[in-house]
């Protein structure tokens, strides 16, 4: 079934008989060529460029739970390349093109919207390092300008500018950045996928991995035993269970990071604005709710819901960057289970068992990389070669120290980022 | 959350700084092998569940702490002073 304005009438016109699930719900089959763990955005694009670039046809997607349950549901949806690292930068790159194309590629409203991105900055010291920023994404191709004072309070007049802890002195502006809807990312790749023969298995957890002579031979799983030729990991903040099942610790600690969303409100916020001294940043849904988030709570921890102090901080910064919403009710606040890396940059890597791939350490940064991370991890799984836009994000660069991504610059030790 | 700290008692999370798993209380020999220490710097069991992992009381005693808690339910069992406990930690 394709999608269309044209098919939208006539289904409309015909009492809406017409429309079909968007996927398949298949059996397990005994074999596949490659088994993807993991029906989150990073699986799902995966198994999606498998099929779609690598020409792949056997391959199985295992969810424990329901596709798109995880962190790729539950975030903030912004959409960015404003890196400035070589390695992260390109990728970053990437990733945006991929996004500006997605919607015409899955024949699926992604819903993905450039309404662009402001970082501010609230010192000498930060202009010039927002400036240079902004020069190395010119320098990799994508689009940054930096604002003065005037020019964020045209773009947003409703921030307190002179607030005394941190008056705004301006910001770097991405107006190719912005966001997109979760779901319908996980959705349209899973029909994607789902469409070039992908089998996508949902309620299956793996249970253990079967290894034979330092090679993979296909998992374990709550619904039977499924061989496989090769096998990739791309469980974000499961990582390390998963590892386990391989006989691996991974360079990855588990950390929990809050999202709140209040009442639905008429337009307010226009753009994506990240408040970075407050760890802070905002958008408005379609649906007319704003959606903020914070920092980590800083401890490691799997349930998916954050404790009181983080929630406090959150709700003081943004009513120190923008008073108007004090009187927006919160709805709802919950947690996603993040998968650190000591220098918060991510893993696309073979490990140290044949056939046995990972994508992992997205931190809290997985959502834009969806398309690039499910691109880059195909290539690699398919051609055994890493893909030059991902060549940088290397398991064994924190045992050498040579390569580290370092991009706040404040080292490469757990709980820096 | 909050932490009984075996010296000024149950207090507020905000009171202590996380430092990560309790092993890095056991330094490996600074001739130990690349591997041995790159497992002790950057690989982690990362548990779902019952984890152990060490805490500083910066607003209160200033004491590092080895805490046992669970990542799943965020419920806090016990904390120790770590020096006690640097001979078991391995």
């Amino acid at each position: 079934m394709r999608f269309s304005g044209l098919k939208i009438l006539k289904e409309g016109l015909t009492g809406n008989k017409g429309w079909t699930e968007h996927w398949r719900n298949p059996e397990p089959k005994k074999e596949y060529d490659i088994l993807i763990i993991g029906g989150g955005g990073h699986g799902l694009s995966t198994a999606y460029y498998l099929a779609k670039n690598h020409g792949i046809k056997n391959i199985a997607v295992l969810e424990k739970g329901y596709l798109g349950g995880g962190n790729v549901g539950r975030n903030t949806t912004i959409v960015r390349a404003n890196y400035f690292l070589p390695g992260n930068s390109e990728f970053y790159s990437h990733s945006l093109k991929l996004w500006e194309g997605l919607e015409q590629d899955l024949n699926y409203n992604v819903m993905h919207s450039k309404r662009g991105l402001i970082n501010l900055f609230h010192s000498d010291g930060q202009r010039d390092a927002f400036a240079r920023r902004g020069n190395a994404m010119i320098n990799q191709g994508d689009d940054a300008i930096l604002l003065d004072k005037d020019g964020v309070r045209d773009l947003l007049p409703y921030l307190d500018f002179e607030q005394t802890r941190f008056p705004i002195y301006g910001g770097l502006y991405h107006p190719r950045g912005g966001s997109a809807r979760h779901d319908a990312v996980a959705w349209g790749y899973a029909r994607g996928a789902d469409t070039r023969g992908v089998d996508l298995i949902q309620n299956c957890e793996v249970t253990g991995i079967d290894i034979k002579q330092g090679r993979v031979t296909g998992v374990q799983t709550t619904r039977g035993a499924i061989n496989a030729k090769k096998v990739g990991i791309v469980v974000a903040g499961r990582s390390g269970q998963l590892a386990a099942m391989a006989g691996m610790n991974l360079p990855i600690e588990s950390h929990i990071l809050q999202a709140f969303v209040t009442e639905g409100l008429k337009p307010c916020i226009d753009h994506v604005v990240s408040f970075g001294m407050g760890h802070f940043y905002i958008s408005q849904s379609d649906k007319g709710g704003l959606v903020f988030g914070g920092d980590l709570d800083f401890y490691t921890s799997y349930a998916q819901r954050g404790n009181l102090p983080m929630k406090e901080h959150v709700m003081e910064a943004g009513m120190t960057l923008m008073p108007m919403i004090g009187k927006a009710r919160v709805l709802r606040s919950w947690g996603g289970i993040m998968d650190m890396t000591p220098d918060g940059s991510p893993i696309i890597d073979k490990t140290s068992i044949d056939g046995l791939y990972i994508d992992c350490g997205w931190c809290y940064g997985g959502f834009k990389a969806v398309p690039a991370s499910g691109y880059c991890f195909a290539h690699l799984m398919a051609t055994d070669r890493h893909h030059e836009v991902a060549s940088g994000f290397r398991l064994s660069r924190f045992k050498t120290g040579y390569g580290l991504i370092d991009e706040e610059g404040t080292g490469s030790q757990h709980n820096l980022h | 959350m909050r932490i009984p700290c075996p010296v000024c008692g149950e207090r507020d999370r905000r009171e202590f700084y996380y430092v990560g798993d309790a092993k890095i209380v056991k330094r490996p020999s600074p001739d130990a092998s690349e591997d041995i220490w790159n497992d002790y710097l950057h690989n982690r069991e990362n548990p779902a569940g019952v984890t152990r992992d060490l805490w500083y009381h910066e607003s209160g005693c200033n004491s590092w702490l080895v805490v046992t808690r669970n990542t799943v339910t965020h419920e806090v069992e016990t904390a120790e002073l770590a020096i006690d406990l640097k001979g078991e930690l391995s």
